[in-house]
C-alpha cells in the first residue's frame, strides 16, 4: 500500500478522532465526515483513499468507543503509524481490520506530505520521499491469524464452518 | 510462582494454574456489558457471525445510559436496535427508562459484580469493578460481539504497577484527588497495557465509593485495569511487579486536572484565578450518593454564583431516590442548582449542559479532552465532588475553606 502522511501529534484521543457529538449514529460513511475533525477540520478534505496518519505516543487514548478506527478507516486511511497505541485502539484497530504500526523511529522521522510505503506482512515501511526505510514491530502469531482473517467475527466465522467456535 | 490478583483472575478464567505478563490467552468472560453507543455496532457484528442465540442471556447487560432519555431521533434508534436485540435473544438485564442509570454506578449498585469476576464492556470505564475485586477491562465493539456469541475474549496477560498509598489525608481531599494525582504523577500512558493496583493505609480506609471513582480513572493513566484487595483475592506477597511507587497520601491537596488532559494537575490553591461558566456534579466517577451528600454539604444554605450554572447528575435511579428522601434535592434547589435525571449526559457533551464556545465548566467527571463537554474551543477542569461545589458558589475555582 502506497499514500500520503497525515502528521498528527501525541495523545491523540478518541473525541479528537471522531467527537462524542457524532456517536448518535454507527454507520462508517456518517462517521468517516468528521473523522480526526477537532484535531484537523480539513482532514476529510486532505485525505486521498490509501494515505496513512503518522501519530506519537498514545495514539487513540481515551474511550472504547470502535467508531474511532471505523471512522478512519472509512474516511479512506489504509493504515495508521504510530510511536505507541492506546490499548483499546489497539485491539478495536485488529478487531475490526484496521492495520497499525507502531515504529518510534517512523513516526519521528516521517514529515506531513511524505509519500510512504508499507508491507503489511512483513512491517517494512519506507519513505518514497526521503528515501529511507524503517521496521515496525511484527504482531503476535495469534494476532497476525486474526488479521489474516479480515478481523475478529471472519475469525470466528472460520472457526464456526470448521467445526469449532460457538453453535 | 507468587501471583498478583489480576493474574490469579485470569489464570482462573484461562483454566491454568497460572499465567505470566506478555502471554497471550483466551479467557471465559462473567459479564458483558454495552451501552447506547456501543452495544449498536456490537449487535451488527454480532448477526453477522450467524449464530442465533447469545452464549448466557442471563451474563450480558445492556444499559442505554449514554443519551437517555433519548434525546433525539438517532440515539432513539440505537437505543430501539437494543430493545429489539434484548427480546429476541431473552437478555435479562436491559434497562428500560425508569430503572436505567449510569452503567458503573448502577452494575455494582445492583450487586452484578462479584470478587474475582472477569467482565468485559464495550466502555473503557469498565475498569471501575476493579474496586470490588474483580477483573474488569474496556473493550470494543467487536470484542463485545465476540463475547456474546462465544463468553470468550482473547487478553493479553498485563505486567502491573502497584501503588502503596499510605497516609493521613487532608480535608476536603477525597478518593477522586488520590487518583488525579497519580494520573498527573505517572501521567496518561504512564500505565499504558498494565495493571494498577492500589494498596496502603490510605487505600484501606477507604469507602467502596472511593475505591470506585479511583479505579474508574485507570484508563485515564493508559491502565488496562485498576485492582484493590477484596474478599478472599489477595496478591501473593512476592508477586511480580514491574515497578513499585510508594505515595504519601498526608501531602496531597485537592486536586485539579487543567485541560486537556486527566494528567495536568496541580493543586487547588494554585488553581484559584480560573472562572467558570458551569459546574457539573455526576458521571460514573462522583455521581453516587455519598457524592452528593458531599455537595450538599458544601452548598448548603448557599447561593450559586451568579454566573454559573449548576448541575448536579445522580447516576442511578436509587441514587436519585435516596438523595430525595435525604433532602439533598431541597439543598441543591434553594443554592439554585438543577437536578437531572440519570444520564451520561454532559460528561461527554451528549446534551443536559452543554458548554458553548469558550466557556470553561467545573466538573467531577473523569475526561477533559478537547471537546469533551461541546464545543472544540470550551474547557473541562476536572475536581473532586467539594471543590466542585464550592467552585459554583465561588464563580471561580476555589475550595470551601474559602467560603
Ligand atoms: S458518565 Fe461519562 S465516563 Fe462514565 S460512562 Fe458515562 S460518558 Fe462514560
Amino acid at each position: 500500500m502506497k499514500g500520503i502522511a497525515h502528521k498528527f501529534k501525541d495523545n491523540i484521543d478518541t473525541d479528537l478522532i471522531i467527537p462524542a457529538r457524532y456517536l448518535n449514529t454507527s454507520d462508517p460513511v456518517e462517521l468517516a465526515k468528521h473523522c480526526m475533525e477537532d484535531a484537523d477540520p480539513d482532514f476529510v478534505k486532505k485525505v486521498s483513499d490509501g494515505d496513512f496518519i503518522v501519530g506519537g505516543e498514545n495514539f487513540g487514548c481515551g474511550s472504547s468507543r470502535e467508531h474511532a478506527p471505523i471512522a478512519i478507516k472509512a474516511a479512506g486511511i489504509s493504515a495508521v503509524i504510530a510511536k505507541s497505541f492506546a490499548r483499546i485502539f489497539y485491539r478495536n484497530a485488529i478487531n475490526i481490520g484496521l492495520p497499525i504500526l507502531e515504529s518510534k523511529e517512523a513516526a519521528d522521522q516521517i514529515a506531513e506530505g511524505d509519500e510512504i510505503e508499507v508491507d503489511l506482512t512483513t512491517g517494512k515501511i519506507k519513505n518514497l520521499t526521503k528515501n529511507q526505510n524503517h521496521q515496525a514491530q511484527s504482531f503476535p502469531e495469534f494476532m497476525q491469524s486474526l488479521i489474516n482473517a479480515g478481523g475478529l467475527i471472519e475469525y470466528i466465522k472460520n472457526l464456526r464452518s470448521h467445526g469449532g467456535g460457538p453453535k | 510462582m507468587p501471583q498478583t490478583i489480576t493474574e490469579k483472575i485470569l489464570a482462573k478464567h484461562c483454566g491454568k494454574k497460572e499465567v505470566h505478563p506478555g502471554e497471550l490467552i483466551e479467557c471465559d468472560v462473567d459479564l458483558v456489558l454495552g451501552n447506547d453507543i456501543t452495544a449498536p455496532p456490537a449487535i451488527k457484528q454480532f448477526n453477522l457471525i450467524g449464530v442465533d442465540k447469545v452464549f448466557d442471556p442471563d451474563k450480558i447487560y445492556l444499559v442505554p445510559d449514554h443519551f437517555t432519555p433519548e434525546k433525539d431521533r438517532k440515539s432513539a434508534e440505537q437505543v430501539q436496535m437494543m430493545r429489539e436485540f434484548a427480546k429476541k435473544y431473552k437478555i435479562t438485564h436491559f434497562f428500560e427508562i425508569g430503572c436505567v442509570g449510569v452503567e458503573h454506578a448502577l452494575l455494582p449498585e445492583m450487586g452484578a459484580i462479584k470478587p474475582g469476576d472477569l467482565i468485559i464492556g464495550a466502555d473503557s470505564h469498565t475498569c471501575t469493578y476493579g474496586a470490588l475485586g474483580a477483573f474488569s477491562t474496556g473493550v470494543g465493539s467487536t470484542d463485545m460481539a465476540a463475547a456474546m456469541a462465544t463468553g470468550k475474549v482473547w487478553l493479553k496477560v498485563p505486567e502491573a504497577i502497584k501503588f502503596v498509598m499510605n497516609g493521613k489525608l487532608n480535608k476536603w481531599v477525597e478518593a477522586k484527588d488520590l487518583i488525579l494525582y497519580v494520573i498527573g504523577l505517572i501521567g496518561v500512558d504512564g500505565a499504558r497495557y498494565m495493571t494498577m493496583e492500589f494498596t496502603g493505609d490510605t487505600i484501606s480506609n477507604l469507602s467502596v465509593e472511593g475505591k470506585l471513582t479511583m479505579a474508574n480513572m485507570a484508563i485515564e493513566a493508559g491502565g488496562k485495569n485498576g485492582i484493590f484487595e477484596a474478599d478472599g483475592w489477595k496478591s501473593d506477597k512476592d508477586a511480580h511487579y514491574a515497578k513499585v511507587i510508594e505515595i504519601d497520601c498526608s501531602k496531597i491537596e485537592p486536586q485539579i486536572a487543567f485541560p486537556h488532559l486527566p494528567s495536568n494537575t496541580r493543586g487547588v490553591s494554585k488553581s484559584t484565578d480560573v472562572k467558570i461558566d458551569q459546574s457539573v456534579i455526576g458521571s460514573c466517577t462522583n455521581g453516587r450518593i455519598e457524592d452528593l451528600r458531599v455537595a450538599a454539604n458544601v452548598l448548603k444554605g448557599r447561593k450559586v454564583h451568579k454566573d454559573v450554572r449548576l448541575v448536579i447528575l445522580p447516576a442511578t435511579q436509587k441514587i436519585y431516590k435516596q438523595a430525595m428522601k435525604e433532602g439533598l434535592f431541597e439543598i441543591f434547589m434553594a443554592a439554585g442548582g438543577v437536578i437531572t435525571t440519570p444520564s451520561c449526559g454532559p460528561c461527554l457533551g451528549g446534551h443536559l449542559g452543554i458548554l458553548a464556545e469558550g466557556e470553561r465548566a467545573i466538573a467531577t467527571t473523569n475526561r477533559n479532552f478537547v471537546g469533551r463537554m461541546g464545543h472544540p474551543k470550551s474547557e473541562v477542569y476536572l475536581s473532586n465532588v467539594a471543590i466542585a461545589a464550592a467552585s459554583a458558589i465561588l464563580g471561580r475555582i476555589g475550595s470551601p475553606e474559602e467560603l
